[in-house]
């Protein structure tokens, strides 16, 4: 059974608010990250694929449910409820390394 | 558009890299969008400990963003230095830039070079690199 979790408000970087037309806070639903990206997704087209490709997290990208990076606390699979406040930020990351994967 | 930026704030990242060397240092300036210099230097934590690899820690970058936006300030510059390499975006400097905004500043402290001679700002926007002059203000 797919619940709805409510209205979930998602902060966007300014790199990404070209897909929602240039609005800085939405809202979206869904009982998992994975599930709130996927919906995003649905609102604002091509934005999810900025975030998740392939059914994982772009390394480019930050996101922190009520504060705590999610990579810490259950990546997509993380549950979400009404009123949590998600913040997308971009990664401010580079290097020399030219070697290997990016 | 050049960067344009004051001669101490020049040191300051000068400093802060050559402290830091062979690890790469980074940071910002930041400033209200109102004023014309930026004026705001926070050297921030590398969170990858590399001579090849730069991070911001991931619970200062959400401060940072945070602070920016109670302040009302703009991330202008985010700096780091190259340890061995020149001062030009590296392939992975391209991927991740998420600013387009910014000014990218990169430092060279290879041995190589003299001191304090690679000091180099470019945007990067949709993997394109265009390097800009840098203009220093005052001494």
């Amino acid at each position: 059974m797919n619940m709805s979790t409510g209205a979930i408000e998602v902060r966007i970087p300014t790199i990404l608010r070209p897909y929602t037309g240039g609005e800085k806070v939405v809202v979206a639903d869904g009982a998992t990250l994975r599930e709130l990206i996927a919906d995003l997704g649905k609102k604002f087209n091509g934005l999810d694929e900025r975030i998740m490709v392939d059914g994982a997290l772009l390394k480019f990208i930050n996101i922190y449910v009520n504060d705590e990076d999610v990579r810490f606390i259950g990546g997509l699979e993380l549950a979400l409820n009404p009123g949590d406040k998600v913040t997308i930020l971009p990664a401010v990351a580079g290097g020399a390394k030219t070697s290997g994967a990016i | 558009m050049a960067l344009r930026i004051r001669a101490e704030l020049v040191a300051a990242l000068w400093e802060h890299a050559e402290r830091e060397h062979p690890i790469e240092a980074c940071g910002v300036i930041t400033g209200p969008a109102s004023e014309p210099l930026p004026t705001r230097h926070i050297p921030m934590e590398n969170s990858a400990y590399s001579p090849t690899f730069y991070e911001f820690e991931s619970k200062a970058l959400l401060q940072l963003y945070r602070e920016l936006d109670d302040r009302d300030e703009t991330l202008a510059v985010i700096y780091h230095s190259h340890t061995s390499t020149e001062a030009y975006p590296s392939r992975t400097d391209i991927a991740y830039a998420g600013e387009p905004g910014a000014h990218y500043v990169l430092l060279s402290t290879r041995e190589e070079i003299a001191p304090r001679s690679e000091f180099r700002s470019f945007r990067i926007i949709d993997g394109v690199v265009t390097e800009e002059p840098v203009e220093i203000i005052g001494d």
